[in-house]
């Protein structure tokens, strides 16, 4: 390295890559239902279609985690999208490509992708 | 650097490792290899969390779930539960007083925190020079290359106060000012790591958790003062440290921001790194100096200074761990900000190792000016066992000690001056009331003792002389005259003697008998000591 210009570039990388650390409390939130429910029913795949798809588009305040068993466990796999300010969304039966798709949709355009929404008995899940 | 979506900080500083905490790493790391997570969950060492009680601590990302006391059995539970199901393992939280778990964020230990030098202590991988870099690592440095002079750098010092945290508290500033000005060539720059005071680890554990924040710091004295050498000196038993500097260097060359023409500046800078032998002496900066040579570690004469005559003769700036790395966000933030913290005599922050009777032992950095009853208290979460609070011993073995009248004192320079005890390098000893004054005074004695380095009469019989004295006051044979004639001895060593050592060995002894006269009158005149250490009868005092 001999530029600021350089140390500038390294410092932007190595950021992004500690993203997940920091306090994000503006950030849209996906929780992906981790019972041993939706994982026997390919959360894992969910949950990493949904890492690979924001990371690829740059979505830097996107904080993905899990949460665990909803209770609707017939549903899963299911995540919910929380976007500041707004109600959580429940999307369920996802599987890979719908995990990729919400991404697409939903977290970079805004858009609620009515297909995958279930509704939940007392939930703000009104989509 | 790959993205994964969790990020698990492990504890590896001294303490945790002390309580497994590789072992713990090591069965982290196997698991997720194990369960195929390894794309999900990146295992990051980390520096000390400064809670070194409850370790070792783990912190899972982006939850921000602390977990303490994990011992290696705990690893299934952890990667089943948290890892594969999202459910948070309660029973590995924090419990505080009230026995009921809490995020440790939200606790007062760390609410009252301000962290400044460990900033990124517990927050980065300590051997991952890009995680530094992600954190604002050398942007100090780098600032200063691309839009400062060399005095403008030395100005910035100048008013932002900091005065040195190695223990004399001398302004950091004017030893730059004075080093920059001093002629002869070459000049150096020497970082004080051989932290040898008793009950101090802060050096350490800045050194094992952030060592890209000290070297920063001596490049950015290295061009402010004009030099392109600098040289640490690590206390040889700091292994870990020495390591991990080691590695830091390395990256940092690596990385064009150690070398020749750093950042296309011009500038250029190296970092040697060498290792202490044991000697506690060498802590003074003048023996040091003498070591670092190749000589016996003993004290020099003052003047000639070592910004004039330091290292082989030549200019040279040595400051302490914590002072260098202050020295990077000054620069960032400006010298106003640093003096927004901490009190008007003092700016800035302490970080001091909080050990003793207190709940909450570790490591923590607060602004200057804090009660000591809010270190005690909110911090360190009050005296365990419903005990009562008896003293503090302030800034390590030389420290003075200071009783529970002085509870509400502000923590700085001044207001510690006034009560007899001084700031001193970062220790803080918290001493409940089931503890013998003479008994400790002879703990510390016995120290001085032994690390005098025989050089200058004063400090050679004084220390032994004293340590003699109260040996005969604790066996139940001392007199009242052995009290007079401590006091004539002391005053004397502090007067006389030719370094730090010899000139603060007296202080604990002297608060001793300041604050606590009755304990040596009740040992003298009655034969009963409180605790029973002692070799005399055990009973009551009048307090």
């Amino acid at each position: 390295m001999k530029s600021m210009q350089e140390l500038e570039a390294i410092r932007q990388k190595a950021k992004k890559a500690m993203k997940v650390r920091e306090g994000q409390e503006n950030a849209i939130v996906v929780s992906v239902a981790m019972g041993t429910c939706g994982i026997a029913k390919g959360a894992r795949d969910v949950m990493m279609a949904l890492v690979d798809e924001t990371a690829k588009r740059g979505l830097d305040s996107v904080v993905i985690t899990q949460s665990g068993c909803a209770g609707f466990c017939e549903k899963e796999p299911m995540a919910k999208v929380h976007m500041p300010g707004q109600p959580e969304i429940n999307y369920g039966y996802l599987d890979a490509n719908r995990a990729r798709d919400i991404v697409a949709r939903h977290l970079v355009h805004g858009e609620i992708v009515h297909d995958y929404v279930v509704q939940l008995p007392g939930g703000e899940d009104r989509a | 650097m790959s993205i994964h979506r969790s990020h698990i900080l492990v504890c590896s500083g001294s303490n945790c490792t002390l309580r497994a905490s590789v072992p713990v790493r090591m069965a982290l790391r196997a698991a997720i290899a194990d369960q195929g997570l390894d794309k999900e969950f990146k295992v990051i060492e980390t520096g000390c969390f400064g809670l070194c009680q409850e370790g070792p601590i783990m912190v899972i990302y982006p939850e921000g779930i602390h977990y303490c006391g994990v011992q290696p059995d705990d690893i299934d539970e952890i990667v089943e539960t948290h890892l594969k199901k999202g459910r948070v393992v309660n029973r590995l939280l924090y419990r505080g007083e009230a026995e009921q778990e809490v995020t440790l964020p939200s606790t007062p230990f760390y609410q009252r925190q301000h962290r400044v030098v460990l900033r990124n202590v517990g927050a980065v991988d300590p051997e991952n020079i890009e995680e530094s870099l992600a954190r604002d690592g050398y942007q100090g440095l780098a600032k200063a290359l691309d839009t400062m002079s060399p005095r403008d750098v030395v100005q910035t010092m100048l008013d932002s106060g900091l005065q040195g945290r190695g223990g004399a508290g001398f302004p950091a500033g004017r030893k730059w000012d004075f080093t920059l000005r001093a002629s002869g060539e070459p000049k150096y720059v020497v970082c004080n790591a051989d932290e040898g005071e008793p009950g101090t680890s802060k050096d350490r554990l800045i050194l094992e958790g952030d060592p890209h924040a000290v070297i920063e710091g001596m490049a950015i004295a290295g061009y402010a003062v004009g030099a392109s050498q600098g040289f640490i000196y690590i206390r040889g038993e700091y292994q870990l440290s020495l390591q991990r500097f080691r590695k830091a260097v390395e990256q940092a060359r690596e990385y064009g921001l150690l070398g020749s023409d750093i950042l296309g500046s011009g500038f250029s800078f190296n970092v040697e790194v060498r290792s202490g032998a044991g000697a506690y002496v060498c802590g003074e900066e003048t023996a040091l100096l003498n070591s670092l040579e190749g000589r016996r570690g003993e004290p020099r004469y003052k003047p000639p200074f070592p910004a004039n005559e330091g290292l082989w003769g030549k200019p040279t700036l040595i400051n302490n761990v914590e002072t260098l790395a202050n020295a990077a966000p000054i620069l960032m933030h400006g010298a106003q900000w640093y003096r927004s913290l901490g009190s008007e005599d003092c700016p800035g922050t302490k970080v001091f190792t909080l050990s003793g009777d207190v709940a909450n032992r570790g490591l923590i950095e607060v602004p200057m000016g804090i009660t000591l009853r809010e270190i005690v208290e909110d911090i360190g979460g009050g005296i365990p066992g419903g005990r009562q609070f008896k003293m503090a011993q302030i800034g390590g073995t030389s420290g003075g000690c200071i009783p529970a009248e002085h509870l509400d004192i502000p923590i700085d320079i001044p207001h510690l001056d006034d009560v007899g005890a001084s700031l001193g390098s970062g220790a803080l000893l918290i001493v409940d009331d089931s503890h013998c004054m003479v008994d400790l005074s002879k703990t510390f004695l016995h120290f001085f003792a032994h690390e005098s380095c025989g050089q200058c009469t004063p400090c050679r019989e004084g220390t032994m002389l004293m340590r003699k004295l109260v040996d005969g006051i604790a066996a139940g044979s001392g007199t009242r005259k052995d009290l007079e004639l401590l006091e004539r001895i002391t005053a004397t060593m502090r007067k006389a003697s030719l370094c730090g050592l010899g000139q603060t060995a007296p202080t604990p002894v002297l608060t001793a008998l300041r604050y606590f006269s009755d304990e040596y009158e009740a040992h003298i005149d009655s034969g009963r000591c409180i605790s029973g250490a002692c070799g005399v009868a055990v009973g009551g005092m009048k307090s």
